[in-house]
């Protein structure tokens, strides 16, 4: 795109304009596809629980969080008088804003990416830590107990599931030989038997897939994991203050999250834009579209996952993390390496 | 632990099952039925809204012998009444006051003339509390409005009695 500005103008220029137009050919459907994943987590939810679901607004409820946004919009912001207000203000944007820009590295199909660069993975992980000064700043700027409990057990909670992540990450990475996205797809092609483009098929990268999947719920506060908003605990975590369009920042920014995450294990162990099996009639539907595919099924397992499982105890959650999720990955990146050593680069013949 | 333990573990086997258990559920019919649009079959002695019924011939059946007052363990009912012109005893005043009320129904069993009954309807939220204080012509059109309900349930329900 980028070359065809520059036929007009400054090189500099159309280089501008071609990341503009690719920064909102990204944010929109993603802001659009946030309110309709948030109708069908509500759906899916409401399904197994043998219950209907929103089924009133537009057909089939299809419009249900377009009217729910439109009543957020016509609420009043309300500030606590005893909030710190800059800061209070400044956190549900940051969560927004933090979700969004992490979608920058995400290819979507061949070439189909905003920024592709060779640490994209490593931009993640930068990206998605900060994630958490959101709710931080929310939970402490509100001044408020409850918030303030919620804010605590975020930074606990996602530290800890984090560095499993990391090690998750390694292996992937080693198998990949590279931290560029596009690169960890392409290496996929054909990798279990020639036929395979999925990382998570190898049994040696299966159980790390499942580790990343759970730690990803974890990692966005989904139901199992969701002890930062514990309602029967903490009324609603650190989104109790806050109401009208920093509440609805914050809804996006969270749902945002989990379509990222889907992404992450689409794309890290399930082959991103690649088809399923490496099958040749399979490469006629564009990338995108095995992409999107495999985003939503991860999106259903998420909800699945929410409708299925009791939230955990606190000291559940940090047993899992720190006890079982470390020292497996852990265990297993020194297995992958030393596998890779023996057949990939050949130390032990 | 045993051996079957540990691969339980370690496979999550629980977790397998569950969600297993949850995707069959997931393709069931509801159980809910699609409240505003379909509704479920009440009982003829359901006890929903207060009415005033009238005689085929337009007279009003309450005779003001406040039973019904007397009964009301929450004491919602206000009456008064008086000698009509004609000499007949009827109420100038019958309140209902809905949110002090209970519904239990004490009164349609008081009333020697089937006079005020509990009708069927439960759909009457209003926006203010006063809206909720009925007087008598409130009830008196509501018994005008739901008379044939009202007529049907208690010929239903009289074999009962």
């Amino acid at each position: 795109m980028t070359d065809f500005f520059a036929r007009y103008m400054s090189y500099d220029l159309g280089w501008f304009l071609a990341t503009i137009i690719g920064i909102l050919l990204i944010a929109l459907p993603l802001m659009l596809a946030v309110a309709m994943i948030i109708y069908a987590d509500r759906k899916i939810w409401a399904a197994m629980a043998l219950r209907r679901g929103p089924n009133v607004v537009g057909p089939f409820g299809l419009l249900q969080s377009f009217a729910d946004g439109l009543k957020v919009f016509l609420k009043e912001t309300i500030i606590p008088s005893s909030a710190n207000r800059g800061l209070f203000l400044i956190a549900p944007i940051l969560t927004f804003t933090v979700t969004l820009i992490a979608w920058a590295v995400i290819p979507f199909g061949p070439g189909m990416v905003l920024a592709n660069i060779n640490v994209g993975l490593l931009y993640i992980l930068a990206v998605s830590s900060l994630g958490v000064y959101g709710v931080i700043l929310a939970g402490w700027a509100s001044n408020s107990k409850y918030p303030f409990y919620s804010a605590i057990r975020a930074a606990a909670q996602m530290v800890s599931y984090e560095v499993s992540i990391g090690f998750v990450l390694i292996s992937v990475v080693l198998y990949a030989d590279s931290f560029n996205l596009s690169a960890i797809i392409g290496a996929q092609r054909g990798h279990v038997l020639g036929f395979f483009n999925a990382f998570g098929l190898n049994p040696l990268l299966f159980p790390m897939a499942v580790v990343f999947l759970i730690s990803s719920m974890a990692e966005t506060a989904r139901t199992p994991f969701d002890l930062t908003e514990a309602e029967s605990e903490l009324v609603a975590g650190y989104q109790t203050e806050y109401s009208s369009m920093s509440f609805a920042l914050f809804w996006l920014g969270e749902y945002g999250n989990v379509l990222l995450m889907c992404a992450l294990n689409a794309v890290l162990f399930w082959g991103g834009w690649l088809p399923p099996v490496d099958w040749a009639p399979l490469y006629v539907i564009p990338g995108i579209f095995w992409f999107f595919g495999k985003i939503l099924f991860f999106f259903f397992v998420f909800s699945w996952v929410k409708a299925t499982v009791p939230r955990y105890r606190y000291d559940q959650l940090m047993r899992l993390g720190w006890k079982i999720f470390l020292p497996l990955s852990l265990f297993w990146v020194f297995l992958v390496s030393g596998w890779l050593m023996l057949t990939r680069y050949g130390v032990g013949s | 632990m045993s051996l079957a333990h540990i691969v339980k573990t370690f496979t999550l086997w629980e977790f397998v099952k569950a969600h297993w258990l949850t995707l069959k559920y997931f393709f069931r019919p509801k159980a809910t039925i699609n409240y505003p649009f379909e509704k479920n079959p009440l009982s003829p002695r359901f006890r929903g809204e207060h009415a005033l019924r009238r005689y085929p011939n337009g007279e009003e059946r309450c005779i003001a012998c406040k039973l019904c007052e007397a009964i009301c363990p929450a004491q919602a009912i206000t009456i008064e009444a008086e000698p009509r012109d004609d000499g007949s005893r009827r109420t100038t005043r019958y309140d209902i006051d809905m949110t002090k009320c209970i519904y239990c129904g004490f009164c349609q069993e008081a009333c020697p003339v089937d006079a005020i009954v509990e009708g069927p309807n439960f759909e009457y939220s209003t926006e203010t509390r006063e809206e909720l204080i009925y007087d008598k012509s409130k009830l008196l059109a509501n018994g005008d409005r739901w008379e044939r309900a009202l007529a049907a349930n208690l010929a239903a329900d009289a074999p009962y009695r």
